[in-house]
């Protein structure tokens, strides 16, 4: 792999910055505060959400090996802090959020229900697409989350078209679009930067480099692997940000969302992060070494850390108990849900081509 | 010696023009460079500008004059001596292209049923026109109506269909965007995603290849994806099919190939009055709509009802001319040819019907149906490839649902099977006319 979270982590202290002071302005500011001051109960929240990513992704990785869940699925195990940390900072239902297919992650971050995620995963009529859009098709415009895309980088200029639209509207709204490390080499984000550059869109551009495009190591398959510098040539301030820490996700998040907030077009913010699974379930986990693996959950899992964290706030072991029990109880309800529910009938599939009759 | 100029071709299909002022008198010394008169096109003005040395001779055609055929001379240039051989304008000046598509003035429009109220005030104008003043209306009546695309605001319109909109709904709504057809494609879609109406303007559709994506996969899909949650309210329109010699680059109709995909709606009207209507009905539309124009259709002139809110419904074909013989079945530019080849036809005594399918999905089979089982045979005419085409699949249907009303076999015409060749002769034997459209039919009615 490219860089491992732990080099970054070694690397926030002397960053590769931007020459130029305005690129680099957010990634000083960072690195002088790189954390944010979390209360005991804003961590406890922070804590219970990636747990409940956690918990879920494992339940749905069961239901797949079951038959339960069909086609691709792609778990975000591993990532939940990225998820967590930004959209904790976002004023849900009013700030706009879009994804790739590694969606799940993302949903449960922004409140939405997990029994209906659930349901969709195994092709269920109460699933939140009725069943007609599976893992990577989901979307829920109460939230405003727009999916759910399973075209790599097509949510970035799609995300910059929501940007449009708070910018458009004037309601102050901002759009998070996420991609992959892969998705960063696709010419349409390049595209997209230019015209939410050049329109100073209210957008925050997150690369989750998990350090794998499907099996392809970054430093495979990127001339530039720093991915918080690609929007340079743009003159979109990058930030480099430990993924795998939930308080720096978020003090970065403030960050960001200050200056996007301020009218002054986007940021690009990278998070370095790990994906534990495979790709999709499918993945035959040949390009990278078990003790890989097994040392980023062993060091820099987001989920232990925080509990450390915790404890060491004084935060009692019961409590932690009591959260981990409701969690596993929630995601088993969603997963009776989800099983029981029924399949979409029939007629279900000639519904929703158009929505007007010619 | 003197040089004839000769009023320039500033277009590939412009075939007249308005010489709006000059800039020099006679007796003036100009120099290569010099600009010598303004003309103004169909799609913009233009400077014209000597290109050689020499004194102005007589100038032929004054001012303010319009409708100046290109190939006229306009002025002469006397050469500077006896060895300057002032070839003034000739690049611009080469022989008149001969534009292809030569077509009779349009008859009165047909009374298509209950659409346009009897005792209508009907004013001519251009199907540019009719496009534009639909973009203005639904913008005054619609503040989250706006239109994105490459020179649709300061240049006035890459085909001046935007002319003027910049002026009346400013920056804001009228968007100049940079070459990036996949990228502003992507953000118009999200746009109306996120509740906005985007009216996305492709410089032609050729481009929109580039943008093909987000138009399937992301616009069209949505609804169904989300069971019906997302929806995706945008207006995708351009110039499609084949102009006028450019090559097979920018000469294709995609009509069969967004027509192919569920989710989307497809519209390609030939009229002023339909592309009126219909660019109305698409922009109100909560679906995604491709709108397919026709480059050399902008400039012709049509009736168009004078209503407050000219709305047309989307997936209804026209009968644009009644006849017992024969159904000719055709849209866009096709109309023409059908219209011309019917007025020939009817010399021999054979009356064809002609329907102008308008939509091109959802597709109105019930009027093409209809009308078979009233003539017993059918033509298809289409500019555009022969190979799983809009004509394809007219005869699907027809050998589907109106076997039993058939008395001969459906027809295509359709272009050549070859990417469209540059030379002005395979140029035209690869685009329909009005000749293979009265073969067609003739052969149909075993004549």
């Amino acid at each position: 792999m490219a860089r491992s979270p732990r080099k970054s982590t070694a690397a926030a202290a002397t960053p590769v910055v931007d020459e130029q002071p305005a690129l680099r302005a957010l990634q000083d500011a960072h690195t002088a505060n790189p954390r944010y001051p979390a209360s005991d109960e804003q961590l406890l929240k922070f804590y219970e959400q990636m747990l409940l990513i956690r918990r879920f992704e494992e339940r749905a990785g069961q239901l797949y090996g079951l038959g339960l869940i069909g086609g691709f699925c792609h778990l975000y195990i591993g990532q939940e802090a990225v998820a967590v940390g930004l959209q904790s900072a976002l004023r849900e239902g009013h700030d706009s959020v879009i994804t790739g297919y590694r969606d799940h992650g993302h949903m449960l971050a922004y409140g939405i229900d997990p029994k209906v995620i659930m349901a969709e995963l195994t092709g269920r009529e109460a699933g939140i697409s009725r069943g007609k859009g599976g893992s990577m098709h989901m979307f829920s415009t109460e939230h405003k989350f727009y999916g759910g895309h399973g075209i790599v980088g097509a949510q970035v200029p799609l995300g910059a078209g929501l940007a449009f639209g708070h910018k458009y509207r004037e309601d102050g709204g901002v759009c998070l679009a996420y991609f992959g490390d892969g998705a960063s080499n696709q010419g349409q984000v390049y595209e997209a930067f230019n015209m939410a550059a050049l329109w100073q869109l209210p957008i925050i551009f997150v690369i989750e480099n998990n350090g794998y495009a499907m099996g392809t190591a970054v430093k495979r398959g990127s001339a530039e692997t720093h991915f918080h510098r690609r929007g340079t040539a743009f003159r979109i301030p990058g930030m480099d940000v430990n993924g795998m820490d939930v308080l720096a996700v978020r003090g970065a998040a403030e960050i960001a969302l200050e200056y996007v907030r301020g009218g002054n077009g986007p940021v690009l913010m990278e998070l370095q992060t790990y994906r534990y699974r495979g790709h999709s379930m499918s993945d035959p986990a040949k390009y990278r070494t078990r003790e890989e693996v097994q040392d980023m959950r062993d060091n820099h899992d987001p989920i232990e850390a925080a509990k450390a964290e915790l404890i060491k706030r004084g935060v009692g072991e019961d409590q932690l108990k009591s959260i981990d029990k409701a969690i596993r109880a929630q995601v088993a309800e969603a997963a009776d849900f989800a099983e029981n529910s029924a399949e979409p009938a029939p007629a279900e599939l000639y519904t929703d081509v158009l929505v007007e009759t010619y | 010696m003197a040089v004839e100029l000769k009023m320039p071709a500033l277009s590939p299909t412009m075939e007249e023009g308005t010489l709006s002022r000059w800039l020099v008198k006679e007796g003036d010394t100009v120099r290569s460079g010099d600009i010598l008169a303004e003309i103004e096109t169909d799609k913009a003005t233009m400077e014209f500008e000597a290109v050689d040395e020499g004194t102005v001779g007589q100038i032929l055609v004054p001012e303010g004059t319009e409708g100046v055929k290109v190939g006229t001379v306009i002025a002469t240039l006397s050469g500077d001596g006896e060895a300057a051989p002032a070839a003034a304008a000739a690049p611009v000046a080469a022989p008149t292209p001969a534009p292809r598509a030569e077509i009779a003035p349009p008859p009165p429009r047909a009374a298509a049923v209950a659409e346009i109220p009897p005792g209508t005030n009907m004013h001519s104008a251009t199907v540019r026109e009719a496009l534009r003043d639909a973009m203005a209306e639904e913008m005054r009546r619609d503040a989250r109506v706006f239109v994105m695309g490459e020179e649709v605001a300061e240049y006035q319109g890459a085909y001046k269909v935007t002319q003027g909109l910049l002026e009346e709904f400013g920056p804001k709504r009228v968007i100049d965007t940079p070459i990036t057809e996949y990228g502003f494609a992507g953000i118009g879609t999200g746009a109306a995603m996120g509740g906005l109406r985007p009216i996305v303007e492709f410089m032609t559709f050729n481009f929109a290849m580039q943008a093909i994506d987000h138009i399937i996969n992301s616009a069209a899909k949505t609804n169904y994806m989300s069971g019906g949650q997302m929806r995706c309210p945008i207006v995708f329109r351009g110039p499609n099919g084949a102009a006028s010699r450019v090559g097979a680059q920018h000469s294709q109709n995609y009509g069969p190939w967004y027509a192919s995909v569920p989710g989307l709606v497809v519209i390609a009207p030939y009229d002023a009055a339909d592309a009126k209507g219909l660019l109305k009905a698409a922009i109100r539309s909560e679906d995604p709509v491709v709108f397919l124009e026709n480059e050399l259709v902008y400039g012709r002139s049509f009736e168009l009802p004078e209503l407050d809110d000219h709305v047309l419904p989307i997936g209804k074909a026209r009968v644009v001319r009644e006849g017992h013989d024969v159904t000719i079945v055709t849209y866009s530019i096709g109309v023409a040819f059908a219209l011309e080849a019917a007025a020939e036809l009817a010399g021999e005594g054979i009356e064809a019907e002609i329907i102008d399918l308008r939509t091109l999905r959802p597709l109105d089979t019930a009027t093409v149906l209809a009308s078979l089982k009233k003539t017993n045979r059918v033509v298809v005419v289409e500019e555009g490839f022969p190979v799983c085409s809009i004509a394809s699949e007219i005869v699907t249907v027809c050998m589907e649902e109106g076997f039993d009303d058939l008395d001969a076999p459906v027809l295509r015409v359709c272009n050549e099977d070859v990417p469209l060749p540059y030379a002005a002769n395979l140029e035209k034997a690869a685009l329909i006319d009005t000749a293979r459209v009265v073969a067609a039919v003739k052969r149909v009615c075993y004549r």
